[in-house]
């Protein structure tokens, strides 16, 4: 197990300086970086002065080089707009976009799994078929579509709930349901066939031949056999939400990092960007660890190979 | 039945999108301020009409001919890089598997619509460059599952038999390997079309990617939340649409991974 972990620790070290890196390239893919930086009505002699102030001028080499030693110290630069230090920002929004994630896959896990779970068991009955359809709707129906018609309903025509905003349990409401219905629809599908998969194996037939009572044939032989693709969908997807959820933080105005994404993007901060999206990949690279780890744990069969 | 419900779906979305000249009278550009913010159901304007008066209907049918167009475009684009890169690394191995690993680990450790909308605000807005944006960050999907199928089938024994009989590498790769990962490209492409759909609508309701005026349901969707309050049909018929066309799409995949590949998991 040691060795696995160290062999999983090496490639995630790798994966996030490669990663910093692309965020670093990524800035150049439009060529050149100074006017991305910049406001579009700028002063053309005021280009020049600004590209020498964050160093655009200097030879690549050296701006990588400064970059990847700012970003490992968690320095990206300054907000060009709020003049503030990019990752401070970021880190600010972090305990909304916490709430959001932590709240959605509560949801999803209490909703999905069950739901998986009783599909698979009562395959082919009525109950498969109703919680089938659900899940595949669940699956098409974009986020933030389903947001927009959520606002409508509940807080335009019913007056139920805020539009968006934060500050009370009714803000959270709506963003972490739009959330978990779509995530609970790819984890209960998951559920559905990882639970299918395991009955039909040998060991359940055994199980049930030697007598053992239903609800521990399900609960302690199928469950933990079938957890392994469900940890890892649902790791991916914490993951996801983490880096925040771009669009339905914009919907709902949630003070997330998504949201700040959005609006640094729109505002050609990049420093902030860069912070928010490098963030983002190296959070989203160690919940891939810890998937990747929780392997380990459940089934000793993939410690052999790394 | 599930499979002709995708295909019936997929089938009309098609007809729609390629006869939407023909399905409405109205120019979707054409404004009448006279008759904006028309209720569904107005004479002349089925589905209604939006703030400038234009025809809604004609909107989201024309709406239907960009989605496809551009989930074509980068379903194209994608298979065909990420297909060559993975029949690549999958038959030579050694350092060029290495290496695209390593790409693709690095393109996975940022969330799919993150990478798309980040690199669109960088190249640029519009129709090509939201094309480009979500091909360069989806093509990591087909060349993982098309490395792995080469690895796997390049052991069988009828391509070890045409190396034994001397055929060259290009000719074992295209004729033998390629056929055979064929399926699981078909697949793959199925199951990301409305992805890259419902992403690309997601970053024009964001602002980026496609424009106004031009009719995209995710721009129509962007634009609809203004008039939440006075117009419901302005959000709920484009978002419908792509709901649909997304619904179609994904019954279809599921039901051709499920003949050609279902040991495939995306």
């Amino acid at each position: 197990m040691r060795r696995y972990i160290a062999a999983r620790l090496a490639q995630a070290v790798l994966v996030v300086l490669l990663s910093l890196t692309a965020v670093f390239g990524m800035v150049r893919l439009g060529g050149d970086p100074v006017l991305l930086f910049l406001p579009m009505d700028i002063q053309a002699k005021d280009v020049n002065a600004i590209r020498q102030r964050l160093g655009f001028n200097d030879p690549l080499a050296v701006q990588y080089a400064r970059f990847m030693g700012g970003a490992l110290r968690g320095d990206f630069g300054e907000s060009l707009r709020y003049r503030r230090d990019a990752l401070g920002l970021v880190l600010e929004r972090l305990p909304a976009t916490l709430l959001l994630a932590a709240t959605s896959i509560a949801l999803t896990l209490v909703v999905a799994v069950p739901l998986g779970l009783l599909t698979a068991v009562r395959r082919d009955t009525l109950v498969d078929h109703v919680g089938t359809v659900a899940m595949v709707l669940g699956q098409a129906t974009p986020g933030f579509w389903l947001g927009l018609m959520l606002i409508y309903l509940f807080a335009v025509h019913l007056r139920w709930l805020p539009t968006g905003g934060t500050g009370s349990l009714a803000h959270l409401v709506m963003p972490s349901v739009v959330l978990a219905a779509f995530f609970s629809a790819r984890v209960a599908r998951l559920t559905r066939s990882a639970v299918l998969d395991v009955l039909g194996e040998d060991y359940i037939k055994t199980a049930r031949a030697k007598g053992l009572g239903e609800a521990r044939v399900i609960g302690k032989h199928t469950l933990r056999n079938s957890a392994i693709p469900i940890v890892t969908l649902a790791g991916l997807e914490a993951g996801q939400l983490l880096g925040g959820a771009v669009v339905t933080e914009t919907i709902f105005a949630w003070p997330g990092l998504g949201r700040l994404t959005v609006q640094a993007l729109l505002n050609r901060d990049f420093p902030v960007v860069m912070a928010a999206v490098s963030f983002t990949s190296i959070v989203y690279t160690l919940m891939n660890l810890g998937v990747d780890l929780a392997y380990g744990w459940l089934d000793p069969r993939v410690r052999v190979r790394p | 039945m599930t499979k002709w419900l995708g295909l019936l779906l997929t089938v009309a979305v098609v007809l729609v999108a390629g006869a939407a000249p023909w399905l409405t009278a109205h120019d979707p550009l054409l404004a009448d301020f006279v008759a904006s913010l028309k209720p569904p159901g107005t004479p002349g304007h089925p589905l209604g009409t939006d703030q400038l008066g234009r025809d809604l209907l004609a909107r989201v049918l024309f709406g239907a001919r960009l989605a496809l167009f551009i989930g074509v475009c980068t379903v194209v684009v994608t298979a065909v890089v990420g297909g060559l890169l993975g029949l690549v690394a999958g038959f030579v191995e050694r350092w060029p598997s290495a290496v695209l690993m390593r790409l693709a680990d690095v393109q996975l450790s940022f969330p799919f619509i993150l990478l798309a909308l980040t690199i669109n605000a960088i190249v640029g807005l519009g129709l090509r460059n939201i094309i480009l944006s979500l091909s360069a960050a989806g093509w990591v999907v087909y060349a993982r599952v098309v490395r792995g199928e080469v690895l796997s089938v390049k052991q069988r024994d009828f391509v070890q038999a045409a190396a034994a009989l001397g055929m060259g590498r290009a000719r074992l790769l295209f004729r033998h390997v390629l056929p055979n990962v064929a399926p699981s490209i078909i697949v793959v492409a199925s199951l990301q079309f409305s992805q890259f759909i419902v992403a690309e609508a997601a970053i024009s309701f964001l602002g980026f990617g496609v424009q106004p005026p031009t009719p995209a349901w995710g721009s129509m969707l962007s634009e609809s939340r203004d008039f939440l309050y006075v117009a419901w049909w302005l959000a709920a018929f484009p978002g419908a649409a792509l709901a649909l066309t997304a619904l179609g799409v994904n019954l279809l995949g599921d039901w051709l991974r499920d003949t050609l590949d279902p040991k495939l998991r995306v």
